[in-house]
């Protein structure tokens, strides 16, 4: 019978799956469901809400005029080829500014080992694609960045989580996780890191451990994905080497992006890679999207030619540092002794850890009665870990705001404290040493 | 006619009402209607004022939308609407409310103790837990009263469990229940209001891909819940669950259309809650039995609207 002819009008004879489409979608996209919580997040873009959930750069500090001055001459000049497709590796102008960006974190490169993608997102999953067949093992740290979990559940892999201290992921429990996968018989495709002001845990791998890790990726012939959004954001402290600096290029995928120092809404960054690999991305790329939009490579170019990227930067790191302070004091006033939380030294989140009695899915819910979002911990990890924990934006709202919505998260929070005091009869003791996810530094008494 | 559809909201269901609104909306379009969308908010008595729909077509789940409060609203500014009168969504929404009136009326509904976050402050509510614990057995459901979806539900395995569970539920409301676990099978009956009075739906079952069944989250996440309609069940248990499904909508006093959630331990059936508008997309259960039941969207909602339109609301 044709489609057209389903029974209708009638009851179906016998019992059938009533999920429309269900049996038709791929078995990788159970992975990717479609959960409470995330449903919640929806709730978090109302205008009344001041979101201290999402990671976004405030792109109001972009001078409009200059925006349309750009615009207008990529217009100008360079018309048909900003409409037309572009080269899959990307304009080879927007590849020596990404070799300028690169060198100001002391990173070597040349333009032939970089490809420039749709946002460092897309290089997460060109990744993925390239490396993984179902089963495969990814080591990733713990918490991780919420925005690569569903790329390794869409590939169905399976992930191992490594604790982090204030030095970033731990080596010690890398090793051992390496040797018991080696004694199962599964070697892990690629450690995923992302070394500097880490997304969401707020904190940034030691010289060591970067040595560490790429003579261990080294050893045991594993690649490392290296994902450095934040390092040019850096408010305080002295610069670290990137990993690909240290490795020179023999086992990490670099991922870069325009997101943090320009503009997320260009939706540009880049992979450098070595070329072995380089070609199996560009194949995915190829696949994906043929190449990432000439239009924004051109304002990408013009930007760099006609302005000063770093004197943006500069008033960006002034901008976040501020708002970063404003976050940490207003902690301090507001969030109640049992709390800890990471002191990061640049990027655009911190890591709060609760009471465990306290669950941060819960409590978003009583918080957006308040008008104010955080991140529940849970979204950044795939083993249901992280349940008391939070992250929290610095950057996306100014500094009233963030003061105001610091206050109101302190308020819910102290409000469950005292419940649970008033439900077990006692005073709820700050756990300290049950961090293994994060050595948290403790609030000093005020 | 002029139908306005009531979506969206600040509940935390949101965006399963948007859903659930733009299918209606697409609904009315194909039935000839001229369709006002509005994503309710401080601005919702105005517009309703100035646009003088003929009818409100309700697609909002939860907080606001479901218990009663929109539907006050709508009886004021004198708007005809869909589903349940602003007591039954009350009844419905306030599991606490709702469980009593069904014990009541002798309709078995698993045994509970409802509590305020005030009786726990300040009339030492924390000392009867023993005692609750005891009666009830471990494991012990923690559900606010308030909230539709799976949110906030929590299972306390043992004492120490019971704190925690319950901080969980008061992030959702003031008042929370404890319940005894009825372990079986999870059912769902959608009735739709008819000339001839409730008519119960074809059963749904809701069968976790995963068996845990403790993880409430799963059994409502698409990809790890299967469903199943009509639910593979003995005749005679079929009937009993539509017929519990009906007396729960009479003794909650609904109109239009609810769904009705049950537990089957063997044959024993208990009815967990009621909701007074359950969600309505391409993959939620009332449309889905109804099109088992014969029922086409556009014919549930063109049949929904005609019952709202007869229905004139109560002048105060």
């Amino acid at each position: 019978m044709t489609i057209d002819e389903t029974p209708s009008g009638r009851p179906p004879s016998s019992a059938h799956e009533i999920e429309r489409y269900g049996g038709l979608f791929a078995k990788r996209t159970r992975g990717m469901t479609s959960s409470a919580m995330r449903d919640m997040m929806a709730v978090t873009a109302r205008p009344e809400v001041i979101s201290l959930a999402t990671g976004l750069p405030d792109t109001t500090t972009f001078p409009a005029e200059d925006f349309a001055w750009l615009m207008s001459r990529v217009a100008v000049d360079s018309s048909a080829a900003a409409l037309q497709y572009g080269p899959t590796d990307g304009l080879d102008d927007v590849r020596r500014c990404i070799v300028e960006v690169m060198a100001a974190e002391g990173t070597e490169v040349e333009i032939d080992d970089l490809m420039v993608t749709t946002g460092g997102q897309q290089v997460i999953d060109l990744v993925c694609r390239a490396f993984l067949d179902p089963g495969d093992v990814v080591v990733a740290e713990a918490p991780t960045y919420p925005g690569a979990v569903p790329c390794f559940n869409s590939f169905q892999a399976q992930v191992a989580q490594i604790e982090m201290d204030e030095h970033g992921m731990r080596i010690d429990v890398l090793e051992e996780t390496l040797a018991r996968l080696k004694r199962e018989g599964r070697t892990p495709k690629f450690i995923y890191t992302i070394p500097n002001f880490q997304n969401p845990g707020g904190v940034t791998m030691s010289e060591e451990r970067r040595r560490a890790l790429v003579r261990i990726a080294a050893e045991q012939e594993l690649v490392i994905l290296e994902d450095n959004p934040y390092g040019l954001l850096r408010y305080e402290g002295d610069p670290l080497p990137t990993l690909y600096s240290l490795d020179g290029g023999r086992y990490v995928i670099y991922l870069g992006t325009f997101s943090k120092i320009l503009s997320a809404g260009l939706r540009l960054g880049w992979a450098a890679a070595p070329k072995p690999i380089l070609e199996r991305l560009n194949l995915g790329k190829q696949a994906a999207d043929l190449c990432s939009s000439p239009l924004n490579q051109y304002f990408v170019s013009a930007y760099f030619q006609h302005r000063d990227w770093r004197t943006y930067l500069k008033q960006l790191r002034s901008i976040y540092r501020r708002r970063r302070d404003v976050m940490f004091a207003a902690m301090e006033e507001f969030f109640p002794a049992e709390t800890t939380w990471t002191e990061p030294q640049g990027g655009l989140f911190l890591w709060a850890k609760l009471p465990d009695y306290i669950d941060t899915t819960d409590l978003l819910a009583r918080a957006l009665r308040e008008n104010v979002a955080f991140v529940p911990g849970r979204a950044a990890y795939l083993d249901g870990r992280g349940g008391s924990e939070m992250r929290l934006n610095f950057s996306g709202v100014n500094e009233e705001e963030i003061r105001e919505g610091i206050r109101r998260i302190g308020k819910v929070i102290a409000e469950q404290v005292a419940l649970y005091g008033t439900l077990t009869g006692m005073e709820p003791a700050p756990k300290r040493g049950t961090a293994d996810v994060v050595e948290f530094r403790r609030r000093e008494a005020s | 006619m002029k139908v306005a559809v009531l979506k969206g909201g600040a509940s935390l269901e949101r965006t399963v009402s948007l859903r659930s609104g733009a299918r209606v909306e697409d609904a009315l379009a194909r039935l000839g209607h001229d369709v006002l969308a509005i994503d309710v908010g401080p601005d919702l008595v105005d517009r309703l004022q100035a646009e003088r729909p003929d009818v409100a077509f309700v697609a909002l789940h939860g907080r606001g939308g479901e218990d009663g409060t929109v539907q006050e609203l709508l009886e004021l500014v004198g708007v005809p609407y869909t589903a349940s009168r602003p007591g039954a969504c009350i009844r419905c929404m306030d599991k606490v409310v709702a469980k009593h009136l069904l014990r009541d009326a002798g309709i078995p509904t698993p045994d509970f103790y409802a509590f305020s976050q005030a009786a726990f402050r300040e009339l030492g509510a924390a000392k009867a837990l023993p005692a609750i614990e005891e009666r009830l057995d471990f494991p012990i459901v923690v559900k606010p009263a308030g909230q539709g979806s799976a949110l906030g539900i929590k299972f306390a395995r043992t004492a120490a469990d019971v704190p925690n569970a319950l901080v969980s539920a008061f992030s959702y409301d003031s008042k929370v229940l404890l319940e005894r676990y009825v372990p079986g099978r999870d059912l769902a009956v959608s009735v739709i209001e008819s000339v001839a009075g409730p008519q119960a739906l074809p059963v749904v079952e809701a069968i976790p891909v995963e068996e845990d069944f403790y993880d409430f989250e799963a059994r409502y996440e698409i990809g790890r819940t299967r469903f199943v309609c009509p639910a593979d069940l003995p005749a005679a248990v079929t009937a009993r669950a539509q017929e519990l499904a009906v007396a729960t909508w009479n003794t909650l006093g609904c109109s239009g259309f609810a769904r009705v959630d049950l537990m089957a331990d063997g044959d024993e059936l208990t009815v967990l809650e009621a909701n007074a508008i359950p969600g309505l997309t391409d993959t939620s259960l009332l449309p889905l039995a109804a099109e088992a039941a014969g029922i086409g969207f556009d014919d549930f909602v063109a049949r929904v609207l005609e019952l709202a339109v007869q229905r004139a609301p109560t002048s105060l």
